[in-house]
């Protein structure tokens, strides 16, 4: 059981998983899935400066951040408890895209080049952690919400401004990749 | 909080778009069930490798189907679920009728999600899964977590002024 927990689950597994967690919120308290809230959350609980758009009963919408530091709490449980013993498998094209671009890590989740903490204070960390975490969290409330909000909860609900939403995440995400990236790369 | 349909910015400013429609409080202890929800989540998220900036490159670089298939599959099993709630009216634990919010049209869904798209593909994160990550042991994830907290109160600071 372990051993088949422990490999990378499939993404029927996971679709379905993550489907779910809209009735279960639903059914448990009537709650929306919808994650990128909580940044706004705890920009009013914690600095809300008299701005309007931060003043309103973030109280009541605390089961959000609980729901959030429940999933940092499951990082640690499946990175701990229900580890893959193998390095993951990344599709031979992109690897070679990305290795054209420097990228020499491609032992876990993440690449060490970007995302290690010794990259921090680098102009790589600059762009990959502090320029791209800005646009994650004013887009998505520029938007409205994220992937869960809109791509997940907003289609589950026949929700047709979620769907162009979704469409300009995935365009908004081509562009990056395509255009963006490779001339970021150009500047290490 | 009371006003869900208008999320129109400018018409009501204090909506929030994945609220909590519950008429009942909970308590400290209540919440703790979407903690319970958030771990399972979570390790769905990591178990999947949803929170690999690879597999994000893979999904933009249309080299796997592994992403398409986690978000479609997802959405089926969401819809069908609001499908049924809906059909046989389903309450709540505590006996309460579900609510479904509206979502109106902004432009802020085209530029900011635009916007959103770009960062998705440098960090190779949504919001969830930023969570997971620093979870899972990738401590400088922390930083991305503090600026895209930033982004959002820059966005309240200049929300009034931006076209919605």
């Amino acid at each position: 059981m372990v051993e088949f927990l422990s490999k990378p689950w499939p993404w029927y597994v996971a679709g379905v998983l993550i489907g779910l967690t809209v009735p279960a919120l639903l059914l448990l308290g009537n709650k929306i899935f919808g994650i990128s809230s909580s940044l706004r959350h705890i920009c009013a609980a914690c600095f809300p400066a008299g701005i309007p758009f931060f003043k309103y009963n973030w109280k009541k919408e605390a089961w959000n951040l609980f729901f959030v530091a429940g999933i940092l709490v499951g990082g640690v449980i499946a990175s701990q408890l229900l580890t893959n013993p193998e390095p993951p498998v990344i599709a031979a094209s992109t690897q070679a895209d990305l290795q054209a671009f420097g990228i020499t890590d491609f032992s876990g989740l993440m690449p060490a080049d970007l995302f290690g903490t010794d990259g921090i204070f680098s102009v790589k960390g600059l762009i990959f952690l502090v320029v791209g975490g800005f646009l994650v969290g004013f887009g998505t409330r520029y938007a409205g919400g994220c992937t869960s909000g809109h791509a997940i909860s907003g289609l589950s609900n026949l929700q047709w401004p979620s769907l162009l939403a979704t469409i300009c995440f995935m365009v908004g995400g081509f562009l990056s990749t395509w255009l963006l990236l490779p001339f970021i790369f150009k500047l290490f | 909080m009371a006003t869900y349909k208008t999320t129109n910015a400018r018409l009501n400013p204090e909506a929030c778009e994945a609220p909590n429609n519950q008429v009942q409080s909970e308590s400290f202890v209540g919440n703790l069930k979407y903690l319970v929800v958030g771990v399972f989540f979570g390790i769905v998220f990591v178990k999947a490798e949803i929170v690999s900036w690879f597999r994000i490159q893979e999904m933009f670089r249309l080299s796997s189907f592994h992403m398409y298939g986690v978000i479609g599959t997802a959405v089926v099993v969401g819809v069908i679920s609001v499908f049924l709630i809906k059909t046989f009216r389903l309450k709540t634990i505590s006996g309460e009728e579900v609510v479904f919010p509206e979502k109106t049209f902004q432009r802020g869904q085209i530029f900011g999600g635009l916007m959103f798209g770009i960062g998705w593909a440098i960090t190779g994160a949504c919001p969830g899964p930023l969570f997971a990550q620093i979870g899972a042991g990738f401590p400088a994830v922390f930083i991305t977590l503090l600026s895209a907290i930033a982004g959002t109160w820059v966005y309240g600071y200049f929300r009034q002024r931006l076209p919605h």
